[in-house]
């Protein structure tokens, strides 16, 4: 599949790649989306929950992590704030794809493409787009997989929702371990230096350490601190670039982007997988390509 | 949940999203802040799998939870099929209570 990316073909097989995978991928999320649903009200909460989350927030990985969040006992608040720092990736997403949410015809139209395509920016949109050559392209590529994507998702949370209602005794189903397998799966991928694993290792440590002891929610965010173990990011971090555009990157859709290199790693797979961490996931920092993948390999 | 939690979440990561378009090529972000986000969000994923799995309220969630997610995690370290991994963690926790284990 990537010497098809990489062959100059006519557009017209790598259409049809592109159709096949964002199909692949809107299956996978679509698992992901039915978990949530029945997962959510089998825990108690009211139907409208996560089904207003999957609209209005449209992000998988924080979804979860609110609802995960709630139903053990944690205020709205730490939900809010832990679906918050999950979702503060989105910021470099939206800049990385700013080309191609945007319109030439007319600021009015300008301004419709860009509120609605601000919306649909996801781990799997922008990974979609960036590998991609020739901004039309990556135009499509955006708009296919996010439109798809929030359909599915969308239809297969209420999906779940209903299923979660039918059953009376969800835990006899194991619904329960879904919910983290679903995490435990789309984060997995995005462990890929010695840095990173060892931080998530140490935010696990502390999270299941805290949780008798702290209110539901906040141990969560505790977690967080593990990137004080034995993360190395911190130094490039802190030490301010001698040049322009030597510790950063211009991630404006100004530049070409595209060229012949796979944009992130290979991915998607073939195996019926999320693409970069599901719906939600932390997947930028393994392949969407760019300035987290390259710094990332510190192993 | 209350709605106004939901639509606090809505609009802080509708913001999120939209500072990037806004911004188009007035800004750059540091490769290390970049790679903070992406690992931010890795560290509490993988922390909210660890509680979900083995915590439930503030005591331990029996070994029937935990087993299954532990399938699931081989699993998914051995790039099963993402569909595979999601029905094995719910089987295998499934068929552990069947015979009684909590």
């Amino acid at each position: 599949m990537r010497t098809l990316w990489r062959t100059p073909l006519s557009a017209w097989p790598r259409d049809a790649a592109l159709l096949r995978d964002v199909g692949l991928i809107c299956l996978a999320d679509g698992i992901v989306g039915l978990s949530f649903g029945a997962a959510s009200v089998a825990g108690g909460l009211p139907w409208w929950v996560p089904v207003a989350l999957s609209v209005l927030v449209f992000a998988g990985g924080s979804q979860i992590a609110a609802v995960g969040v709630v139903l053990a006992g944690g205020s709205p608040l730490a939900a809010v704030a832990a679906g918050a720092v999950l979702n503060s990736r989105l910021f470099p997403y939206g800049l990385a794809v700013a080309d191609v949410v945007t319109s030439e015809y007319g600021p009015v139209r300008r301004w419709l493409v860009r509120i609605i395509g601000t919306h649909i920016i996801t781990d799997e949109s922008v990974a979609f787009a960036l590998r991609q050559d020739g901004r039309s392209r990556r135009r499509a590529a955006f708009w296919t997989c996010g439109i798809s994507l929030f359909v599915i998702w969308n239809l297969t949370v209420l999906l779940g929702v209903g299923l979660g209602s039918a059953l009376h005794d969800t835990n006899a189903f194991g619904l329960d371990s879904t919910f983290p397998a679903v995490m435990l799966a789309l984060a997995l991928p995005t462990l890929t230096s010695r840095s990173i694993k060892v931080a998530a290792g140490a935010g696990a440590v502390i999270a299941v350490a805290l949780t008798p002891v702290l209110p539901a929610g906040l141990p969560l965010l505790a977690a967080l601190g593990g990137l004080g173990a034995g993360w190395t990011g911190w130094p490039g971090l802190l030490r301010r670039p001698s040049r322009p555009g030597e510790g950063g990157q211009v991630r404006d859709g100004g530049r070409p982007l595209g060229d012949d290199q796979p944009r992130d790693g290979g991915r998607p797979r073939d195996d019926g997988w999320p693409d970069a961490a599901g719906m939600d996931g932390t997947g930028y920092a393994g392949h969407a390509g760019g300035a987290g993948g390259a710094a990332n390999d510190d192993e | 949940m209350p709605m106004s939690a939901i639509v606090a979440l809505g609009v802080l990561t509708y913001a999120f999203r939209f500072t990037g378009p806004l911004l188009r090529g007035r800004v750059t972000v540091p490769a290390a802040a970049e790679r903070l986000f992406a690992d931010a969000a890795a560290v509490l994923l993988i922390a909210l799998a660890a509680t979900a799995a083995l915590t439930a309220g503030h005591g331990f969630a029996g070994w029937a939870r935990p087993a299954g997610v532990l399938v699931a995690g081989v699993l998914a370290a051995r790039r099963a099929p993402f569909p595979v991994v999601v029905l094995a963690a719910g089987g295998v926790t499934a068929l552990l209570r069947l015979t009684g284990v909590p």
